[in-house]
């Protein structure tokens, strides 16, 4: 029961984990996000779906296909519902995102339909048996595919040009500006990566469960959180909080059933945000004057 | 704070507000006006299928009533809401239908938790509301004095006994355990279900619930493994349900699993694969197998009407078409047998429904007072899926 509580909730951390960078990368580069981000797993899983099996392409081509999709869909949420804001100085794109992403969602329901479909992959066929509890393989890759993409930003934000360019460009825009940086492109691809990163969670999960048009929008209300509890400017914080929403998850509903599970998880929540106001690795905002 | 008069501005508008509103001023229906009856079911999401499905078996009955000449020579007219099985869009939905577009009565969709909510609404407004799929004990037996609230569809406390006995003559069940969803629907069952295993002295080997949005029901099934569940009673939608079949094959864990009707309401067996046809579920009727001549005459009048139609596999769920098919002629016996379209005659008109040759059966004085639900334990039958098609089970 415990390696079952585990994998599941390794599994489920990591994407929250992942959806979650998807606000931490825009909100470093920008200050703001993309609450479209729950549709932008779902786009990934029914673009996955309808593209490799509807349309029956192979999935190595179906993959990519899902997740330029989703980078499209984080160009577009850029360019029409956050720039044309933030350039006004309007907070307005809080509420349009949100409104893109119930667009979204709808538009969704139509073309995909209402009836959840099931995403095949040859890496959830056969459980194969880990201390005594049968696991996917796709499972075991849930996580492996977190942790890595984790790192991996880590690494981009350290240790590149790019990631420098990306950090300049949160740190002081204008000065970014002055120095030759394009400002505009920059927070554009932040946007692409982040849709593409909680496109990939989408895809990765459809197999285990279903793919239908609301698959995403719990899975973006969590994440959130997540990245909030984990400090939404830390990359590894927010990956950590991920982990550690899963985790709790999946122990609360093995121990005390499923119908405490929120309760206790959001409770625990409040409880480390009053402890830990900026998140578990998140450091207080400083405002110079 | 003090009362002032209406000012003329305000009652204009307010006028105005009742005309754009649809509000029944003044003035009776004239008699060529159709006779509106309303829906709210699941017409999007997990359960769509079915709210497809009641939205055809309805459709196909007041067809074959308006070419019959409609009822009290007026014809009959669906107007149908989503209600996303959510029970406050679905009270959002009872309301408009009744007040405003002034449906003769409602007709109900798959959830328990939404239908709960209609049907106080129902009988305080005194509108008929029948229910063609919804199994919850409560709806019908609602302790209402002035009950208006009728069913042509499976009873929880009923479908408990019959998962009882056939897990026992089937799976020389012992000690069985149940994964219900938890919401009313759910209560609803855990209710029956234990009164049918103390009823057949059987000990349960556990109660688990889970959400309808849960992904990984693993930590519940392991439970019920580790107390020693031999038979699994299973309760939730089709979603849900193939996330139960999934993790069930992912513990390895192979057990018998005897469900209430949820997995009709999709396509189970491709969301919950290979292992969809070991969950044996309870249903009111099923096309495949029936050789009955009006069972034949209602497919084939299904084709025509719906070209979406081509196999056995579309006319899935079965019991969501049946049950609404039934239940829409049923209330027009009841309008005829009323001579009127006011809410309590037609309720009584339930009761003076002598016979009528249906597609599920014959019915013979289905309804009296006490007596809502039109259909009983002699009509369920056992089903399970094979190639998209549900199949009786024969053993």
């Amino acid at each position: 029961m415990l390696t079952g509580t585990l994998i599941t909730g390794l599994g489920l951390g990591s994407m929250y984990g992942l959806v979650a960078l998807g606000f931490h990368i825009t909100y470093a580069v920008s200050g703001t996000v993309n609450f479209a981000q729950g549709s932008a797993v779902t786009l990934g899983a029914v673009l996955g779906y309808t593209l490799g099996v509807t349309l029956g392409w192979p999935m190595p081509v179906a993959i990519p296909g899902a997740l330029l999709g989703c980078a499209l869909l984080g160009l577009t949420v850029e360019r029409l519902l956050v720039r044309p804001f933030v350039e006004k100085g309007s907070d307005a794109w809080l509420l349009a995102t949100v409104a893109g992403g119930i667009v979204l969602d709808n538009a969704m329901l139509f073309t995909f339909g209402k009836e959840p479909r099931s995403l095949p992959s040859s890496l959830a066929v056969s459980p194969v048996e880990i201390l005594g509890t049968g696991i996917y393989p796709l499972q075991l890759l849930i996580p492996v595919v977190g942790l890595t993409v984790a790192v991996a930003i880590q690494t981009l934000f350290r240790r590149t040009d790019l990631g420098r360019v990306l950090l300049a460009v949160a740190q002081n825009a204008d000065a970014a500006r002055l120095m030759g940086i394009d400002v505009r492109r920059t927070v554009a691809c932040a946007f692409a990566l982040s849709a593409l990163l909680a496109g990939a969670a989408g895809l990765l999960i459809a197999p285990l469960f279903s793919v239908s048009a609301e698959m995403g929008a719990l899975f973006g209300i969590k994440a959130f959180a997540v990245a909030i509890l984990g400090g939404i400017g830390s990359a590894t914080g927010v990956v950590l909080a991920g982990l550690l929403y899963g985790l709790v998850e999946a122990g609360v509903t093995a121990t005390l059933g499923s119908t405490y599970t929120q309760l206790v998880v959001f409770s625990v929540i409040i409880l480390a945000l009053a402890l830990r106001p900026d998140g578990l690795l998140g450091r207080a905002a400083i405002n110079k004057v | 704070m003090r009362s002032r008069p209406m000012s003329p501005l305000t009652r204009r508008l307010a006028l105005g507000a009742c005309l754009l509103l649809g509000l029944p001023l003044a003035g009776a229906a004239r008699a060529e006006d159709p006779i509106r009856i309303g829906l709210v079911t699941a017409l999007s999401g997990q359960s769509a299928k079915s709210g497809e499905a009641i939205s055809r078996g309805i459709g196909l009955a007041i067809d074959e009533i308006n070419a019959g000449g409609g009822v009290l020579g007026r014809p009959l007219e669906l107007v149908a809401r989503d209600d996303e099985a959510n029970p406050s869009k679905g009270v959002l939905a009872a309301r408009e239908l009744i007040q405003r577009v002034g449906v003769v009565a409602l007709v109900g969709g798959l959830d328990t938790p939404v239908s709960m909510a209609l049907v106080p609404i129902a009988n305080q407004m005194k509108v008929p509301f029948l229910g063609p799929w919804a199994a919850g004990t409560g709806i019908t037996r609602n302790g209402a004095s002035d009950n208006y609230a009728f069913r042509v569809s499976a009873v929880d406390a009923l479908v408990d006994e019959a998962l009882v006995a056939y897990a026992v003559k089937t799976h020389g069940a012992k000690k069985p355990g149940m994964i219900l969803v938890n919401n009313a629907w759910g209560e609803s069952n855990q209710q029956g279900l234990t009164a049918a295993l103390k009823a057949a002295n059987l000990p349960a080997a556990g109660i688990e619930k889970y959400e309808a949005a849960d992904l990984d029901m693993v930590p519940q099934l392991t439970r019920l493994r580790e107390a020693g569940a031999d038979t699994l009673f299973l309760v939730g939608n089709v979603g849900p349900s193939a996330q139960v079949v999934k993790s069930l094959d992912r513990m390895g864990w192979s057990v018998p699993v005897v469900s209430h009707w949820g997995p009709a309401g999709g396509r189970f067996d491709e969301l919950a694969g290979p292992s969809a046809a070991k969950v044996h579920f309870i249903q009111t009727f099923t096309f495949a197998g029936n050789t009955s001549p009006k069972a034949l005459a209602v497919l084939d009048a299904l084709k025509k009407k719906y070209p979406a139609i081509k196999s056995m596999a579309d006319v899935t769920p079965a019991v969501g078409i049946a049950n609404a098919y039934d239940a829409t002629h049923l209330l027009a016996l009841a309008i005829k047998a009323a001579g009127s379209t006011k809410g309590p005659e037609v309720r009584d008109g339930f009761y003076k429904i002598a016979a009528y040759p249906g597609l599920i059966k014959t019915y013979d004085k289905p309804f009296a007072p006490g007596q809502h639900d039109a259909l009983g334990p002699q009509d369920y039958v056992f089903t399970r899926f094979q190639n998209g098609e549900i199949v009786a089970v024969t053993n």
